[in-house]
């Protein structure tokens, strides 16, 4: 709407230290933002009333209602009389609604922090999660104790579907994605290595290199985001559905019941889809080497088992087990802290997936570091 | 306490963090009540029923049921009032990837030595007990809203409790569900001597359920009004209470 129009919806005047709101035509769409802050600058050079009549009103909408509620705002905040007794009764019985106070918030909203009151609360949050995952940690190890005693509730069904579910449902995803990382591997290697001559290594670069860390980190990477996340959003959802107070008051362990079930199924599953994606990099490093390179056949395979051994599987192997136990303790750990809205399951997942990479990445520093101070 | 009470709540302040939700409620639930805990949103009595469950520590104040104080119980304690307590959730709260009998059986398995045979047959009682007779090997998405807290009564009751907690029983129900579900309320109260305690607005429910209860309110943080619900109506001891029970009518 041009301003001339809005012009003419309000007209304000000024006379015996009484302003004067006249609201005239279709008032539909209007913005009234300048014309309140003219209200307010006559109030503040000496109004002491305000009056708002219709002039000619034909139809109006909530622009006019906001309009007439914030003038009515500012004569309160501003302790002046305020006349509205001539305009629509529907329109007076809807400000009427507005001003009716039902219930006072009775919590502060949030407001606005300091500096240093920001760094204080992150710092005592960081350290109330630390507490909180060092004791979600402690639970895990018990209920791992329960389960080598056979004290423990889990339901055998509850890990036989885990274990489906991280099983064999996850080989065609983890044996697509392994066999592209070993072909583009491969392609990546070979382009460097056809500049020497050396491009029959190309079989030890792949070999080495799904072997020891690259199986076990896209099958990390691809479970944290396939099993992990559904974990978080599982515990996640039985929290918003009071599944996981029922639990309690029942007096059976969450750890026991939700945790160790799916902590058990990904780390027996973890080193076996670590073999398979080993496997199926070097399949698609192969598929590059011998169809696209030209490297033979025989010459190949041999080369490949020659970078093939046994110390290098078992890097590779080591890291998918701690992975399975990272995978799964981030994404039990989101569902478990989860809140109790739509908003927060989201979230969880979100964090499980985040965690699981940082920490999956973190354990394979450590592991790096621990292989070679031991010569491995 | 005497074997009377079964829950006495003394001074007892509820709340999450620094904000305080109710403060100094004292009160009292006698053996055998249908024990109504009203008041308009916000005013706590979720909050209440998670720290008479355990689930919620209370700030302030002290909270015995069946004679143990739950402030400083220890996990035995915790687990002697967990057996002889059921909760029925508002949304029932049953584990989806277990049929009927399998939730029924679960505070069965953990407590009783009794035999898998046994547990199922107990399962399928408990079922027919609250109108669900022949539906135990079905899992909770296959059943109704009514049907999943009937369902989730039945596991409220798998242990024979001495109390049994509703968290809002009629919110999500038509009409009918809602009247079937408070005879339920009333039968098991008259047939099994259970102490039941029932988080609620639905008038309906509270006048045809309840012979003892509280008021909460929102704004003072306090209880209100105590008493037979029919009689707080006939006697209302202040505004408040008067709107509340009346649907918004002013005294």
């Amino acid at each position: 709407m041009s301003i001339n129009q809005q012009i003419k919806n309000v007209q304000i005047g000024f006379k015996n230290n009484r302003v004067q709101i006249a609201v005239c035509g279709a008032f539909v769409n209007v913005n009234c933002e300048q014309h309140l802050q003219a209200v307010q600058e006559l109030l503040s050079g000496g109004g002491r009333a305000i009056s708002i009549v219709p002039e000619k009103l034909q139809r109006w909408d909530s622009s006019l209602l906001s309009f007439v509620y914030e003038v009515s705002l500012l004569a309160q905040s501003q302790h002046v009389e305020l006349d509205i007794s001539q305009l629509p009764d529907n329109l007076k019985e809807l400000i009427n609604l507005a001003n009716a106070v039902d219930r006072k918030p009775t919590q502060q909203g949030s407001s606005r922090l300091g500096f240093l009151e920001k760094i204080c609360k992150k710092t005592i949050g960081f350290l109330k999660s630390t507490g909180s995952v060092l004791g979600f940690l402690k639970e895990v190890i018990c209920s791992i104790g329960r389960f080598i005693s056979f004290r423990s509730v889990m339901r055998r069904i509850d890990f036989y579907a885990a274990l489906e579910d991280c099983g064999p449902k996850a080989l065609a995803i983890v044996s697509l994605i392994s066999f592209l990382v070993g072909l583009i591997l491969a392609f990546v290697g070979a382009v460097q290595l056809q500049t020497f001559g050396a491009q029959i290594y190309v079989a030890s670069l792949v070999t080495i290199g799904m072997c020891r860390i690259m199986g076990a980190i896209m099958v990390g990477i691809i479970m944290a985001g396939r099993t992990g996340s559904s974990y978080a959003a599982t515990i996640g959802t039985m929290q918003v559905n009071e599944e996981l107070d029922a639990l309690q008051t029942m007096g059976l362990s969450k750890t026991d019941f939700l945790v160790l079930p799916r902590m058990l199924a990904l780390i027996l599953a973890m080193p076996i889809l670590t073999m398979l994606s080993d496997v199926m990099g070097m399949i698609g490093g192969a598929f590059v080497g011998i169809m696209l390179i030209g490297v033979p056949y025989q010459e190949y395979w041999k080369y490949a088992f020659e970078a093939f051994t046994l110390k290098n599987f078992l890097v590779g192997i080591f890291h998918g087990f701690c992975f399975g136990f990272i995978i799964s303790l981030c994404g039990c750990y989101s569902g478990l802290t989860c809140g109790r809205n739509a908003d927060s399951v989201g979230l969880a997942t979100t964090k499980s997936v985040v965690c699981a990479i940082v920490w999956m990445i973190v354990m394979t520093g450590i592991i790096t570091v621990i292989c070679q101070e031991l010569g491995l | 306490m005497s074997e009377q009470i079964k829950i006495d709540v003394k001074d007892l302040t509820v709340g999450y963090g620094d904000y305080v939700l109710l403060h100094d409620a004292t009160y009292q639930v006698n053996s055998g009540d249908i024990f109504i805990i009203m008041g308009g949103s916000g005013c706590g009595k979720s909050s209440m029923l998670r720290v008479l469950t355990g689930l919620l520590p209370p700030k302030k104040g002290q909270v015995s049921v069946c004679g143990v104080d739950l402030t400083d119980a220890s996990d035995e304690d915790m687990q002697t009032i967990r057996r002889k307590s059921g909760i029925l959730y508002q949304s029932g709260a049953l584990f989806s990837s277990m049929t009927l009998a399998e939730n029924i059986a679960l505070p069965l398995q953990q407590y009783t030595d009794y035999s898998p045979a046994m547990i199922r047959d107990l399962a399928k009682l408990k079922l027919a007990l609250v109108g669900l007779k022949g539906f135990d090997d079905f899992y909770p998405s296959e059943i109704s809203g009514g049907m999943k807290k009937r369902a989730g009564l039945a596991r409220a009751l798998a242990l024979d409790p001495d109390i049994v907690y509703f968290d809002e029983p009629s919110a999500g129900l038509d009409p009918i569900s809602s009247r079937n579900l408070d005879d339920l309320i009333v039968e098991l109260n008259r047939s099994l001597g259970t102490t039941i305690v029932v988080v609620t607005h639905e008038l309906a429910s509270i006048f045809a359920i309840g012979n003892n209860s509280i008021f909460l309110d929102a704004a003072s943080k306090t209880i209100l009004a105590r008493g037979d619900p029919k009689e707080l109506l006939k006697n209302p001891p202040n505004e408040e209470v008067y709107e509340f029970l009346t649907r918004g009518e002013k005294k």
